[in-house]
């Protein structure tokens, strides 16, 4: 085949004839976010449209692309790397995904890509449609709130005898990949697990086989897939004044793990007392404020009308608003029962639960007590928030970095193994 | 001849894959359901697994998993149903069927659904009940069908037949689709003019895709005939799902021997032997109507072996049922459904003219394009150029429903300006127009003097058309409109692609905040840009055009959403309904 010269972003590169742009540009060491892109696929199946990208002028998925001689391609405008984080938040506000609860969480494509574009939380409302998880086959589990429709197994996985075990079923927002139990039940073993590797997400599960790894040694939890992987604060305040900040914490609906995260720096921690003195917090246990504070930092989210006014209390009185954690960003685990109506979350703990007596229990409800919301709001539905730190729970360093950036502008440099949303 | 009875006419050329459509629209009319016997029958017969059949039932919305019951009604939901009283027709069918809206009565004798636009905006509220038509609808005349229905009568006898409303039509004899039509007169001068005079005489006249894309038809036709297979197709798209559109049922209602016509000379032309049309499931009342007129076609030679007396040139036609899925109006969506498969329109890696039905070189055009073909080669390009303006010769029919005296069909020449077209059909104070369906454009009344046209579509002047003009007065919630469309995409996206399926899931649960009155300009300003993303990013023409109006009407209307929205927020709070949120735990105070 013959070498074609192409051009991405005014640069002149070379590559085979006929090769998959994704590919190409990567060879060249320039990198296009993809997640349905699956090599052997032909045609690919340009679902996800994560790898948008301007071709000679025109919006296109770069994997349905190949590469012609002349070819002019943009990728790396302000416009189009917002577009791509647009698509890869769009399916995170889509599905219900829950990273520290998922077989798939290290491991995870989609997971992956929110750390290579930097998302740390989605600018669209989070659907929270109610999927089942479908137990029925023999060997595996579908996790209908994990899948984004990618297409991959629908295409590759066949029986022996050439027949479909997985198909997409409905359509519009009721779109999902079905499986065909009486097909599943003939793949092998191997097949099996090769489903569910394939699966870019934690939607394809077989049962009693584990990815698990330790943290650390998981697909995409130590090294970036570009070559200069940079956060940065844009909007970071220009401070030089090393003068002592005051903080203040708080958990709403949250586990107090951010918490224990926070204070998860070793001797550091010593430093960081000689920099700040902390307000109203669990850490020195002061219930209200006593002053207007530097920086204000929650971990959970609102479920009941008490977080609320906590939140509120918080805007007012902290310059800096910062939440961490998934909890306080979009609801996290406590969001779980977002896809379920109140009164049956309600019903199946106080009065249909295992050891509850007929008749003898009631839900609490009593002036003196919070009102419990119909579904847990992220903080920023609340009240406008400054600055997030994604996570469950965030790494400290993450945490601490931030929070220096943003008190005494120290510059920040985030390393990709520090951005994790387990 | 009852719907029930349509045969299974598949080429001897086809695969048996085809007919699966056909298969499930038998169990579905026969069982109204199809059921999980009928699945596992198809999936033996056509050696698949039963997934994949269960993938493309589930695809159609006409075909049901439950039994849907022995009347099947479908209220049509879009936006010109709702201006005519919808919600009371609904309640009324609600309360004479004893079924609620998507389910089947205790005793499964009436299922009540919801389907967007059945293609009777123009005599609305309409319905179908077993598929059948019924217009007009008012609180009394539901109660008297549900009435015969139950004394045993059944909807074929007692269904309305639509009019076809043609209300205007180039004065002076310049109609080009209403002027008198005599089989086989445009097949007669093929003979005389061979292939390279029928596209000759396409682009002399610069006909152009009805369908709305406006595509040079002499290209798509030149490009299909260049490739050298031995089997081509002719597809005529008779899936006119736009709501608010309706002049292919008109064209199919009122000479369905002009639309055949164009099929044939395009078969001429290309070289192919084969059309296929496929018509929307909401028109398979008109099934009858085009199964009678191919008949006459066959007696007169005009179908068949040597058509029209032209040595070794056989052309059969025949009719394919879609099933309730607006996405199957995009060709290649089409072309996937015909294959008897779920209606998920292909990436662009080959045009249909090249790689279409079953792979093989396809023309695919609508119903529209096809008849004004056969008119175009009746009268000649010389007289068809006198009609329209420079650039964008011809008429064009437009459907015309809304806040109008004379919703129907009008014939309007390239170059009519919406003033005129708003005068000549009794627009009553509009105030929003949204031309072309949901997908389209949406102007301002201030915008009365642009052209119609199919010049350039960027031009601010001229405005291109499809087919139809939605008229809304200034009394009419554009929020709730824009609600209407956004709705009508969630459903009737293919599912495929992340920025359709997600993009107008949340596009609608944002509008629902400027219902609710929490929305401030913020809000405004993301949906305007949500709404790029998707244009930019979606696979094919239904995500890329779903956010038109959303983006058009906040440009163009600005005013209007200035005065109803407060400007941007810029406090530390978010408007939050606290007592909603709260409401459903108060229902536990002892």
């Amino acid at each position: 085949m013959a070498t074609c010269t192409f051009w991405i972003d005014g640069k002149k590169y070379e590559a085979e004839e006929g090769s998959n742009l994704v590919d190409a540009a990567k060879e060249n060491g320039v990198f296009i976010p993809s997640l349905c892109y699956f090599k052997h696929i032909d045609p690919p199946l340009g679902t996800c449209r994560t790898c948008t990208c301007k071709i000679n002028g025109r919006y296109n998925p770069a994997c349905t692309e190949s590469i012609k001689e002349g070819l002019k391609v943009e990728v790396n405008t302000p416009e189009l790397v917002d577009m791509r984080k647009a698509l890869v938040e769009m399916m995170f506000a889509e599905g219900n995904h829950f990273c520290p609860a998922c077989e798939k969480s290290g491991n995870c494509d989609l997971q992956h890509m929110g750390y290579e574009l930097k998302v740390s939380t989605t600018r669209f409302p989070h659907l929270f449609k109610d999927r089942l998880i479908d137990y029925m086959p023999k060997r595996m589990v579908m996790e209908h709130n994990r899948c984004i429709k990618c297409r991959r197994c629908v295409e590759e996985v066949f029986t022996s005898d050439g027949k479909r075990v997985f198909m997409y079923i409905n359509r519009g927002n009721e779109t999902q990949v079905g499986i065909d139990y009486a097909q599943e039940a003939k793949l092998s073993e191997s097949e099996a697990e090769n489903a569910m590797k394939m699966c870019p997400t934690g939607a394809i599960i077989v049962r009693g086989k584990s990815l698990s790894k330790p943290f650390g040694d998981r697909a995409f939890d130590m090294e970036s897939s570009q070559k200069h992987y940079r956060h940065t604060i844009t909007d970071k305040p220009k401070v030089a004044n090393f003068e002592k900040k005051t903080i203040a914490t708080v958990s709403l609906a949250g586990c107090f793990g951010c918490h224990m995260s926070m204070l998860d720096i070793d001797t550091d921690i010593l430093d960081i007392a000689e920099l700040v003195s902390f307000n109203k917090s669990p850490l020195t246990d002061i219930k209200t404020f006593t002053q207007r504070c530097h920086l204000g930092i929650v971990e959970g989210g609102c479920c009941n009308t008490e977080n609320i006014e906590t939140l509120k209390k918080f805007r007012e009185m902290c310059d800096i608003l910062v939440v961490m954690g998934e909890c306080a960003i979009w609801g996290g685990l406590p969001a779980m029962r977002n896809t379920i109506p109140l009164g049956e979350c309600l019903e199946e703990a106080y009065l249909n639960s295992v050891t509850s007596e007929k008749g003898e229990n009631t839900v609490p409800y009593h002036d003196d007590l919070p009102k419990i919301l119909d579904r847990v709001y992220g903080c920023n539905e609340i009240v406008k928030v400054d600055y997030t730190i994604p996570g469950c729970p965030p790494s400290p360093n993450h945490i601490w970095k931030v929070v220096k950036s943003l008190l005494w502008g120290e510059d920040y440099s985030l390393l990709y193994s520090e951005f994790k949303y387990d | 001849m009852s719907i029930l009875s349509e045969q299974n006419k598949m080429f001897s050329v086809e695969p048996a894959r085809s007919a699966l459509l056909s298969e499930l629209w038998q169990q579905q009319l026969q069982h109204n359901h199809i059921s999980e016997e009928s699945i596992k029958d198809l999936a033996t017969q056509h050696q698949l697994s039963e997934i994949e059949i269960e993938g493309v039932a589930s695809f159609y919305h006409f075909f049901h998993r439950q039994p849907a019951g022995k009347h099947t009604i479908y209220i049509n939901n879009s936006i010109l149903s709702e201006l005519k009283g919808y919600a009371r027709i609904k309640e009324t069918f609600e309360r004479e069927t004893g079924a609620h809206i998507n389910s089947t009565d205790p005793s499964g004798t009436f299922g009540l659904f919801e389907t967007p636009c059945i293609g009777l905006s123009d005599q609305e509220p309409a319905a179908l009940i077993d598929f059948y038509p019924f217009t007009n609808l008012n609180a009394l005349k539901v109660k008297e069908i549900i009435q015969k229905l139950k004394q045993g009568k059944t909807a074929e006898e007692i269904c309305d037949t639509p009019q076809d409303n043609i209300r205007y039509t180039p004065a002076n004899n310049r109609t080009i689709f209403f002027a008198p039509y005599s089989q086989g007169e445009a097949i007669n001068k093929l003979s005389g003019l061979r292939p390279d005079g029928v596209i000759e005489q396409l682009r002399i006249a610069e006909l152009a895709g009805r369908g709305g894309a406006f595509f040079p038809t002499w290209k798509k036709w030149d490009a299909c005939r260049s490739f050298k297979e031995p089997l081509k197709f002719i597809v005529c798209n008779a899936d006119e799902g736009e709501p608010g559109t309706f002049k292919d049922r008109v064209l199919l209602n009122n000479q369905p021997g002009s639309v055949l016509e164009g099929m044939i000379i395009a078969g001429y032309t290309v070289g192919a032997s084969y059309g296929i049309i496929y018509l929307r499931g909401e028109y398979r009342w008109l099934v009858n109507k085009l199964e009678t007129e191919i008949q006459a076609f066959q007696e007169k030679g005009l179908l068949g072996q040597h058509v029209g007396g032209i040595k070794d040139f056989n052309f059969e036609i025949r009719v394919e049922v879609g099933a309730g899925a607006y996405v199957c109006g995009e060709e290649t969506a089409l072309l996937e459904s015909l294959e008897g498969k779920r209606g998920e329109p292909r990436t662009k890696w080959f045009y249909p003219v090249e790689k279409g039905y079953l792979q093989l070189p396809t023309v695919v055009n609508n119903v529209e394009t096809f008849a004004a073909v056969t008119r175009l080669l009746q009268m000649g390009s010389f007289e068809y150029l006198k009609r329209g303006i420079p650039g964008s010769p011809g008429t064009k029919l437009i459907s015309v429903a809304g806040d109008c005296k004379f919703p129907g069909i009008y014939e309007i020449e390239w170059g009519m300006t919406v003033a005129e077209l708003l005068d000549q059909c009794g627009a009553e104070d509009p105030f929003f127009i949204q031309v072309s369906g949901p997908s389209g454009e949406s102007i301002s009344a201030k915008e009365k003097y642009r052209r119609i046209s199919m010049l350039d579509l960027m031009a601010q002047k001229d405005i291109r058309c499809g087919g139809s003009f939605m008229i809304f007065n200034s009394h009419r919630d554009l929020v709730h409109i824009l609600m209407n469309f956004s709705e009508f995409f969630k459903h009737e996206s293919c599912g495929v692609c992340t920025p359709c399926r997600a993009g107008n899931f949340i596009i609608e649960r944002k509008l629902e905040r400027l219902n609710n009155g929490l929305a401030d300009m913020n809000d405004l300003k993301e949906l305007k840009s949500w709404g790029y993303i998707m244009k930019a990013t979606s696979r094919c023409g239904l995500g890329k055009t779903a956010s038109n109006a959303i983006i058009q009407s906040l440009e163009k209307f600005d005013d209007y959403f200035k005065a109803r929205f407060s400007a941007t927020d810029n406090s530390t709070y978010r408007k939050f309904d606290h007592s909603s949120a709260v409401e459903e735990y108060e229902h536990y105070k002892p």
